[in-house]
C-alpha cells in the first residue's frame, strides 16, 4: 500500500469536466498540509508528470469519459491503481458533458468548430491526432470498475476530506446522507 | 369509526379502518419513503417507493393505496425492499436527463434528496438521454420534461384542487409524458388558469417559474393543506417564505 517513505501514492486525473473538482480539492486549504504529509501526489493536473506511474494506491478521476483517449487512460489507470474513485458528478453520472448525448456527434462538432464565430480550425489532418469523440459520454463506471463514488458538482472540500481521511486510515468510506447528494 | 390493529415492523399499530398502510405507519413514526404521494391529493401508487411486504402475500404492495386490515403484518424496510427502492431511484435518474448541477431545483429537489437518503451514489443502468423539448410558451411557468418523474402531482392538483384539468398524461411506458391543454403548447392552453399550483407541488425541476435559473427554484406544497382544510385546522393565513 505504501512506498519506502510510507506515504500513500495518490494520483488524480481530469477527463471530460471543468476542473472544478480539482479546484475543490485545492480548497481543502490548510487541511492540504495534513493530507500531503500522508500522501505523495504521483500524477495529475497539479503535478508535472507525463506518464501514469505504476503501483498507485488511490486514483481520483474527475470528469466523464468523452473520447477515445479517456477510455485508454481509464483502462491504464485501472490496471495500475489499487483503488479508483469517481470524483464528482461528471465521473459519477456524465453530468453536463453528457448533455450532448441526445445530439449527433457530427452536429456537435459542426456547431462548435464550423458554425461558431471566427475562422474554423483546419480539419482533415487533425483527425489523425485528435482523440475520437465517443458516440455517448459515459460515466467512468461504465468503462472500468470503480471502487468508490464521490458525487457533487463539485464535491465540496468536506466531502473530499471525509473520503480521503477515511481511506488513509484504512476505514471503509461511508459518507453521511448530506455528503452524498448529486449536484 | 372502527379501529383495526396491525403489525408494522414488529410494532403493534392501531389505525382507523379505511386508512392506508402508509398513513398508519407515518402516524406510528415509521418512515416510508415516497415521491408521488402528497398530502391533500388522491394517492396514486405511481412511484412505487412506498412498497412494503405483507406476510402471506407474495406480491409487494404500494402502501399509499393499500388499506389497513385487521391482523396485517407489514414490513417496510426488508433487504429486498431497500434494494428495490434504490433500483427505482436509479431507473428514474436513468430514464430522463436529471442533470442536478444545472437544474433550477438543485439543492431543493425531492428526487435529489431521496437519492442521497437511500444511498444512491451512482446509477448502474445505461442513461437513456432522451431528446425532450422544454415548453416555455406559458407566460408564468415552464415545463421541462427532462426532469419529470411522472409522479402526476401536477395533473392531480390541476384536476382535483384547481378544477381546471389542463394538465394530463399522454402515451404509455417510455413514451409517457405530461401534456398541457390536450397536447398544445402551454401558452396556448385555454384551460390553464395560471394558478401555479402545479409548479408548487412538482417535486423536481420539471415545472418551474419563468426566469428561475440554477438552484433558484424552491417550492412549498403546504399551501395545499391551507386551501383544502385550512378552516378545520384554523390556518387562516399562508404566506410564502
Amino acid at each position: 500500500m505504501t512506498t519506502q517513505n510510507s506515504k500513500v501514492r495518490l494520483a488524480t486525473t481530469w477527463f471530460g469536466g471543468c476542473a472544478g473538482c480539482h479546484m475543490s480539492f485545492l480548497d481543502l486549504d490548510e487541511r492540504l498540509i495534513d493530507v500531503l504529509g500522508l500522501v505523495d501526489i504521483v500524477f495529475g493536473p497539479v503535478v508535472d508528470i507525463k506518464k501514469f506511474p505504476d503501483n498507485v494506491d488511490v486514483t481520483l478521476i474527475e470528469g466523464a469519459v468523452a473520447n477515445s483517449d479517456h477510455v485508454k487512460e481509464a483502462r491504464e489507470i485501472r490496471r495500475k491503481s489499487k483503488i479508483v474513485i469517481s470524483f464528482g458528478d461528471c465521473a459519477v453520472t456524465g453530468n453536463v458533458p453528457a448533455m450532448r448525448n441526445a445530439l449527433k456527434i457530427d452536429d456537435v462538432l459542426t456547431a462548435v468548430y464550423a458554425e461558431g464565430p471566427g475562422k474554423s480550425p483546419p480539419s482533415g489532418e487533425l483527425l489523425d491526432i485528435m482523440p475520437v469523440l465517443l458516440p455517448k459520454v459515459l460515466p467512468v463506471h461504465q468503462v472500468i470498475p470503480v471502487d468508490l463514488y464521490l458525487p457533487g458538482c463539485p464535491p465540496n472540500p468536506d466531502r473530499i476530506f471525509a473520503a480521503v481521511a477515511a481511506l488513509l486510515k484504512g476505514e471503509p468510506v461511508t459518507l453521511p446522507e448530506e455528503m452524498r447528494s448529486f449536484g | 369509526m372502527s379501529v383495526v390493529t396491525l403489525t408494522i415492523d414488529e410494532k403493534l399499530v392501531s389505525a382507523q379502518a379505511g386508512k392506508t398502510v402508509l398513513d398508519a405507519a407515518r402516524e406510528a413514526g415509521i418512515d416510508i419513503p415516497t415521491l408521488c404521494h402528497l398530502e391533500g391529493l388522491t394517492p396514486r401508487g405511481g412511484c412505487r417507493l412506498c412498497l412494503v411486504e405483507m406476510e402471506g402475500n407474495p406480491r409487494l404492495l404500494a402502501s399509499c393505496v393499500t388499506q389497513v386490515q385487521e391482523g396485517m403484518i407489514i414490513r417496510t424496510h426488508t433487504e429486498r425492499i431497500v434494494k428495490y427502492r434504490k433500483m427505482m431511484i436509479e431507473l428514474l435518474l436513468a430514464e430522463r436527463n436529471h442533470v442536478c448541477a444545472v437544474c433550477v431545483m438543485n439543492g431543493h429537489c425531492e428526487l435529489q434528496a431521496m437519492a442521497a437518503k437511500l444511498g444512491v451514489d451512482h446509477v448502474r443502468y445505461d442513461y437513456l438521454n432522451p431528446a425532450l423539448a422544454m415548453d416555455a410558451s406559458h407566460e408564468r411557468n415552464v415545463r421541462d420534461p427532462n426532469r419529470c418523474i411522472l409522479c402526476a402531482r401536477c395533473v392531480r392538483v390541476c384536476d382535483e384542487v384547481e378544477g381546471a384539468h389542463c394538465l394530463d398524461m399522454m402515451g404509455r411506458g417510455i413514451h409517457c409524458n405530461v401534456i398541457t391543454g390536450m397536447n398544445q403548447p402551454w401558452g396556448k392552453a385555454k384551460s390553464c388558469t395560471a394558478c401555479g399550483k402545479c409548479v408548487q407541488v412538482c417535486p423536481t425541476g420539471a415545472l418551474f417559474k419563468q426566469g428561475a435559473t440554477v438552484a433558484e427554484m424552491e417550492k412549498q406544497h403546504d399551501f395545499l393543506i391551507w386551501i383544502l382544510d385550512g378552516r378545520d385546522k384554523k390556518i387562516w393565513h399562508w404566506s410564502r417564505q
